[in-house]
C-alpha cells in the first residue's frame, strides 16, 4: 500500500501537486541508495479535527472501477450522481466528521477512576485517623469546654449580633 | 445535499434580547439583597447601643475575672 509509483502519483493528485511530487520522486530515483522506488513513506494519513486535508488520499490503490470514477472526476461534477460522490469521498478519506466526533463512552471511564481514588483515599484517611493520629488535646474535653464558653460569656465576644447576644445575662440562660 | 443557509444577521440584536434582561434581573437582585441584609444589621445596632451602660458592662467584665488589669473587687 506505501509503494506509490509516478504512474499511480499521476492518477491521484491533480496536476498542480503532480508537479511537485513527479519532482520529489524524480530527486529519491537519483539517489540510487534506496532498495526500491518508495515515494515518501514519511506521508501518514490520520484522521484530525483540526487539519481538514490529510497530506494523501486514503485509498492508494484503486480498483479498476474506483480509476473510471476518477476519471469521470475530471469532467463536470453535476454529472456525478451521489452515490458516485460518495464513493469519491470514502477514496480521499477515511472517516468522515461525524465518524470523527462519535462519543467514545471514555468519560465514564475516567468519572469511575476519579470515584475509585477517592474512595481509596478515603480508606487511607480512616486508616490515618486511628493508627497515626494522637489522642485529643485537653481542650476538646466537655469540662473545658463549658468553661471556654462561660469565659467568652464573660468576656461579651460579640454582643450585638453575634455571640453574646443569645445570651440572657439578667436570666442568666440562653434566649 | 444542499444546506439551509445559517443566521446571518441579527446576531447581537439577538444576544442582548436574550441577556439583558437577565442581566436587569440579577443586579436587581444583587441591589435588593444588599439592603434587605444591611437595615437590620445597622437597626440592631442601634438598638445596642441605644440603653448601653458602658461603666455597668465594664463592672460585670470586671467581676467575672477577664481582666488582667483589674481584678474583681474582692481580692
Amino acid at each position: 500500500m506505501l509503494r506509490l509509483t509516478a504512474g499511480r502519483v499521476r492518477t491521484l493528485l491533480s496536476r498542480q501537486a503532480m508537479a511537485a511530487l513527479s519532482t520529489s520522486s524524480a530527486r529519491m530515483a537519483s539517489h540510487g541508495h534506496e532498495v526500491s522506488e518508495q515515494a515518501d513513506i514519511s506521508l501518514p494519513y490520520f484522521d484530525r479535527l483540526d487539519t481538514p486535508l490529510p497530506d494523501r488520499p486514503y485509498q492508494d490503490s484503486l480498483s479498476a472501477a474506483e480509476k473510471s470514477l476518477k476519471q469521470k472526476e475530471k469532467g463536470p461534477w453535476t454529472s456525478l450522481s451521489n452515490e458516485e460522490k460518495l464513493a469519491l469521498y470514502r477514496i480521499m478519506f477515511k472517516e468522515t466528521y461525524a465518524e470523527m466526533k462519535r462519543p467514545t463512552g471514555e468519560w465514564k471511564t475516567v468519572v469511575a477512576g476519579i470515584l475509585f481514588f477517592m474512595g481509596a483515599t478515603g480508606l487511607v484517611v480512616l486508616w490515618q485517623r486511628y493508627y497515626v493520629y494522637p489522642p485529643h488535646p485537653p481542650s476538646f474535653d466537655e469540662e473545658w469546654q463549658a468553661k471556654q464558653v462561660k469565659r467568652m460569656l464573660d468576656m461579651r465576644i460579640n454582643p450585638v449580633e453575634g455571640f453574646s447576644s443569645k445570651w440572657d445575662y439578667e436570666k442568666g440562660q440562653w434566649k | 445535499m444542499s444546506l439551509p443557509k445559517p443566521v446571518m444577521r441579527g446576531l447581537l440584536g439577538k444576544r442582548l434580547r436574550f441577556h439583558l434582561p437577565i442581566a436587569f434581573t440579577l443586579s436587581l437582585l444583587a441591589a435588593v439583597s444588599f439592603k434587605v441584609i444591611t437595615e437590620p444589621r445597622k437597626q440592631a445596632y442601634a438598638d445596642f447601643y441605644k440603653n448601653y451602660d458602658a461603666m455597668k458592662e465594664f463592672s460585670a467584665m470586671r467581676e467575672a475575672g477577664v481582666f488582667e488589669s483589674v481584678r474583681p473587687t474582692g481580692e
